[in-house]
């Protein structure tokens, strides 16, 4: 059995708590066990309830599919390895429509019914931004895994952390530098008009104009619109770089309409993956994108230079070398995101068992532990990358892949460092009472 | 790019959405017009002619081209026969009762919507054009007072696009004959006119109502096949087509077939010009209230025959 090396976690904790990690490592060996005998050091074997909010149906459907994939099979992970603190950890999906009103009612459904310990998994921005506020209501430590600047902005509560995954700013931040020495300074920006689509807008047009470019036009499209070649004219002439981000169901209409529009005259595209996640990039019609340039949260096709435990990640998750389902070649993964569910189950893991966490009586316990955390290693569980959490702003840091379109495939070109993407703090959520 | 270019290209994508639209719409305008029946339901009809169309191209393999014209005579038919059996079960059952077909055809939606939602899943899946060819179209200019062509940056639209305009005319001219020159068209009209003499001249009313309510369904069904391939299926794809279909037969007058056409090309039209030169928000808030404008100074629609 392979074993996930613990997160360190810095600064310092009472000894209690230290002797109680020391238990739950304890614990890890005892996975090995009969099942009867596992969880018998724990003060109770009930197990911990993360209440996993998912978009099962709506615009967010196929991301959901993969995050509930990959959360499944992080728990599995977990509970071989004996829980968390000697329990088990048991996932309560609940769909939210992948709508904000929806997703309050189900943060809602984990604290007062399901009696969750956390909430945790959601994507769209609109609707972690909808649910937000009824988690630190209830008092709910919530986990999203989300991308969007909402939790750093200070938008939000303390508790709601976003330690699996980078943000939007600090990915464009990122980004900038190499878009302007390699692809060119003009740049027009199509993105989807709500809260995610607007964090690219704001931070990439900022971090091109330190590089001395400029976005000549920006372009914003409603996530759920099915035809888009009506756009493409507002596209100014002297375009240099196209800079592309579209979600929703018709993100494949979206590529292709682009492609259609240019014909042989391309400029040159730096889009994220978001565009074509879960998208063959082999479907007829994108043949026009090799050549052009993605941003990557994790590379969708296994690359040369492949971690361990990135092979270590696809094998538990079942997903094959180019990033599709190991039972269907055709059911493409949101590779570039849901590694953030993986991880952040980890970070709850390594969390809870730094607090002592026994049940909701520590929440306030957990989110404390959370935030002392720092750096976060590459290892098994966190199989992306090192990160650097920022325990103020509760949100993680990482590096960001860049990768081009070869033959068909995508192949890394470049990795920004950890520190490519660090910007000023703008909230500290530590001074908020829990 | 320039303003002429600019608003070619926006009148070729306003004209595609108007020729699906004019399908679409035309099917409502069909059910409404014979049978009083307003098909909350309609929508959905549309999305089951585009799921189907995958299921069936993608069951079938092999070409493209093959796949597509099997779908393209095969769906249809299924969710026209979907319709018949939904109006015997459903709708003869209430009597068309106005009311009540308004709130079971909403039944009716959630069940087609659900069901789709529970087989087919939440994904949004691309059906692969039969042909798809990027055609780049050229403008005229003047140059030293010499009328010249050039060929715009960006000003292209694909032969698949431009044979669905195509075959939406056809489909439509055909739906014309089939009810002005036929015999089924005449008994159509016949109980448009009036019900009840109709039945007494022995008509077989019901039969002609299922019949209607298929053909609604079937024109909804072939409109969402023609459009698939620029498209993708999706469950929830039902609803702009419902939508719209309705601000059409509003604006040409509930049941009258040219003002229909009429109505579907002055909305895709406007909202493919409107979308580009300003927003695609501002075009559905004027699709919007041209309909109240309508409403309240014509409320038999454009073409509509007024009451006396």
């Amino acid at each position: 059995m392979t074993k996930s090396k613990a997160v360190p976690v810095t600064g310092t904790q009472p000894t209690r708590r230290d002797a109680l990690k020391t238990l739950a490592l304890g614990g890890g060996a005892a996975a090995a066990m009969p099942l009867w005998a596992r969880y018998a050091g724990a003060q109770t074997s009930e197990p911990i309830k993360v209440g996993f909010q998912v978009h099962r149906t709506g615009i967010g459907a196929a991301y959901g599919r993969w995050y509930d994939r990959t959360t499944s099979a992080a728990a599995a992970l977990i509970n071989e390895q004996g829980g968390i603190n000697g329990r088990p950890l048991k996932i309560v999906a609940e769909d939210d429509g992948t709508d904000p009103k929806r997703g309050a009612e189900v943060v809602e459904k984990f604290a007062t019914q399901h009696n969750c310990d956390i909430g945790f998994g959601t994507l769209f921005s609109h609707v972690v931004i909808g649910s937000a506020p009824r988690a630190g209501e209830l008092k709910l430590p919530y986990f999203v895994v989300s991308e969007g600047h909402h939790v750093a902005s200070g938008m939000l509560n303390r508790y709601t952390l976003q330690p699996g995954i980078t943000d939007v700013k600090s990915q464009v931040q990122a980004m900038a530098p190499f878009v302007a020495d390699n692809l060119g300074k003009k740049v027009t920006m199509i993105f989807p008009d709500f809260a995610f689509g607007h964090d690219h807008r704001d931070y990439f047009t900022a971090a091109i104009e330190a590089q001395g470019g400029e976005v000549l036009e920006h372009i914003a499209i409603p996530p759920t619109e099915t035809s888009f070649t009506k756009y493409f004219p507002k596209i100014p002439r002297d375009t240099e770089v196209i800079y592309h981000v579209m979600v929703g169901p018709a993100v494949l209409t979206f590529v292709k309409e682009l492609g259609e529009f240019f014909g042989p005259q391309r400029p040159e595209m730096f889009g994220f993956i978001d565009s074509l996640e879960a998208v063959d990039i082999g479907s007829p019609g994108l043949e026009f994108l090799d050549g052009t340039y993605f941003w990557e949260g994790n590379p969708r096709y296994a690359q040369e230079d492949q971690s361990e435990y990135d092979a270590f990640f696809r094998e538990r998750v079942g997903v094959d070398a180019n990033g599709a389902s190991v039972s269907d070649p055709k059911d493409v993964s949101t590779y570039a995101h849901m590694f953030g569910c993986w991880e952040t189950l980890h970070v709850v893991k390594a969390g809870m068992e730094s607090a002592g966490y026994r049940g909701p009586q520590d929440r306030a316990a957990l989110i404390e532990a959370v935030e002392a955390m720092t750096d976060m290693p590459h290892s098994n569980a966190h199989p992306q990358g090192a990160k650097i959490f920022n325990g103020k702003t509760h949100q993680v840091f990482g590096h960001q892949y860049i990768t081009k379109v070869v033959d068909g495939k995508l192949l890394l070109v470049h990795t920004t460092s950890i520190e490519d993407t660090f910007y000023p703090d703008e909230a500290d959520y530590t001074t908020q009472a829990l | 790019m320039d303003f002429g270019p600019y608003l070619m290209l926006a009148t070729l994508e306003g004209a595609v959405t108007a020729a699906v639209l004019a399908l679409t719409a035309s099917g409502l305008a069909l059910v409404f017009g014979v049978m009083r029946v307003v098909n909350v339901a309609h929508g959905e009809f549309f999305m089951l002619g585009a799921v189907l169309a995958w299921w069936v191209t993608n069951m079938l393999g092999g070409s493209a081209a093959f796949g597509f014209a099997v779908a393209l005579i095969v769906v249809p038919v299924l969710v026209g026969f979907l319709a018949v059996v939904t109006d015997m079960t459903v709708l003869k059952r209430i009597n068309y009762d106005p009311e009540r077909t308004i709130v079971a055809t909403i039944g009716i939606l959630y069940i087609f919507q659900q069901v789709t939602l529970m087989t087919y899943g939440p994904d949004a899946r691309p059906v692969v054009p039969p042909f798809n060819t990027r055609l780049a179209l050229p403008w005229i200019e003047f140059v030293d007072g010499e009328i010249s062509l050039y060929w715009p940056w960006g000003l292209s639209i694909t032969s698949y696009k431009l044979a669905v305009i195509g075959a939406a005319a056809l489909v439509l001219v055909g739906l014309w004959v089939l009810m002005t020159r036929s015999k089924l068209g005449l008994l159509m009209r016949a109980t448009e006119q009036d019900r009840d003499m109709a039945l007494a001249f022995g008509i077989p009313v019901e039969r002609v109502y299922a019949l209607v309510f298929g053909l609604g369904a079937a024109m909804a069904a072939l409109a969402a096949v023609l459009i698939v391939p620029i498209q993708q299926a999706h469950y929830l794809m039902g609803h702009d087509p419902l939508l719209l279909s309705f601000i059409v037969v509003i604006i040409g007058g509930l049941g009258s077939f040219p003002g229909t056409i009429l109505a579907a090309l002055l909305i895709g039209l406007s909202d493919g010009v409107i979308s580009v030169f300003f927003s695609p928000t501002l075009a559905k808030i004027l699709a919007t209230l041209l309909v109240a404008l309508v409403l309240v100074f014509r409320p038999q629609g454009l073409f509509g025959a007024r009451d006396t």
